[in-house]
């Protein structure tokens, strides 16, 4: 088969448009290596999730050890129902507590997991029983003050 | 005084009437490149060439725009996320608006100018030269021969075409964010990762600069098949390719845009 400059120029535009949606994907994006990794998922319950969303990151100790695969509303108990996809990589104790917090001041909310001193680990399915909710600010503002019109009051 | 009124709006009536029929035809039209699109791929020399013409030529516009298009939204979002000590955020500004709107959006719109319009004087001339015709008489179909290549083309670089654009917007972002304001690298990469997800934001973007291609190069080959064939007439079917390209890349845009994001949640 002849060979034309224009087969080279359409195959170096198709390698560049592929190559600059591999850069989208991989260095952009978040199509890296935790998406591939097995994991095993677990369920916590929270009486109040803030503002958490699904594919929001689980840490310990500050490292990225799994994120919230779904959440969902249990009609029985009136609690949110977090299921968190952790990587098979990293075993938690049966007592592992787990709590909604904030990175910075403003920042996403993550679910933070606090290992225990169990000897069995979590497995597929298993329910984390110690939850901690998230902050919700207005509530916090709202104790805040509350604390100090107590305060106030106890001084006079 | 009523004879005149009347008048006017019989040519409103006429135009709008013209304009649906406009929107008829091309549904037409579009079926027939379909139909007539077999000969595309038997022969995809044809396709390459087109794709040298419409993509490879377009290259060097788009990937300086993109450049500017990145560095000035890494300009201004450092402007108003200093305000909020969140400048570790551009990174997420620029990825985001380049890779879920202004990457498909400008890429088509610049896409529509630089090709479309290319495409539509071209046929509009072939036309007005009677080559269409003479096509015809050999037993050529010129919707295979001319008008499907150019609409495959069209619809394999557009994609291709806006990522190139987010990605060299990314760029420029990281060229104004990190190198010249000094923004941290680590976390203008990282949070960025953190916050663009593939599946609802990059292939979002790549869906709709996919049906972007297809509107603006069945628009650009059907003003040209169906231009009248003098010079006015091209000159006329080239500045309503532009025009109503644009108009049917934002107004697609939004419907797209809702119907994506909806998909999202």
């Amino acid at each position: 088969m002849e060979r034309t400059t224009i087969d080279l120029w359409f195959g170096a535009f198709v390698l560049a448009g592929f190559a600059a949606l591999l850069v989208l994907a991989l260095k952009v994006g978040n199509l890296g290596a935790d998406n591939a990794r097995t994991t095993y998922r677990v369920e916590a319950r929270f009486d109040n999730i803030g503002g958490l969303k699904v594919r929001a990151p689980v840490r310990s100790s500050g490292v990225l050890v799994g994120r919230v695969a779904d959440i969902n509303f249990d009609n029985e108990r009136f609690q949110a129902t977090v299921t968190l996809a952790l990587d098979a990589r990293y075993g938690f104790p049966k007592d592992t507590s787990a709590s909604i917090l904030t990175s910075g001041l403003l920042g996403e909310q993550y679910v933070g997991l606090d290992a225990g001193g169990d000897d069995k680990k979590l497995a597929e399915g298993d329910r984390i029983t110690i939850t901690q909710s998230a902050m919700v600010l207005e509530r916090l503002i709202g104790q805040f003050l509350f604390s100090q019109a107590q305060e106030g009051g106890s001084k006079k | 005084m009523l004879d005149r009124a009347r008048r006017s709006l019989a040519r409103i009536g006429h135009n709008f009437i013209d304009n649906v029929w406009r929107v008829g035809a091309m549904a037409r039209f579009f079926a027939l490149v379909l139909s007539a699109s077999g000969t595309s791929f038997r022969r995809f020399r044809l396709v390459m060439r087109e794709v040298y013409f419409t993509g490879v030529l377009s290259l060097i516009i788009i990937v300086v725009s993109g450049l500017f298009v990145g560095m000035v939204l890494g300009l201004q979002g450092f402007e108003t996320l200093q305000k909020y000590g969140a400048q570790e955020s551009i990174g997420v500004l620029v990825a985001l608006s380049l890779v879920r709107e202004l990457g498909p959006v400008v890429a088509a719109l610049l896409f529509a100018s630089r090709a479309g319009s290319a495409i539509t004087a071209e046929i509009g001339l072939m036309k007005a030269t009677e080559q269409l015709t003479a096509m015809d008489m050999m037993a050529v179909s010129p919707m295979a021969r001319v008008i499907a290549p150019r609409f495959w083309a069209g619809v394999i670089s557009m994609p291709l075409l806006a990522a190139m654009f987010s990605a060299m917007g990314v760029f420029g972002g990281y060229l104004v964010g990190v190198v010249l304001i000094g923004v941290d690298n680590g976390a203008f990469w990282s949070q960025m990762q953190a916050a663009v997800d593939f599946r609802y934001d990059v292939l979002n973007g790549v869906i709709k600069s996919f049906v972007f291609g297809i509107a603006v190069t069945v628009i650009a080959t059907f003003e040209g098949f169906d231009a009248p064939p003098t010079a006015e007439g091209v000159s006329g079917a080239t500045t309503r390719t532009v025009v109503s390209s644009a108009l049917a890349i934002l107004a697609l845009d939004l419907v797209l845009t809702a119907s994506l994001l909806r998909g999202a949640h």
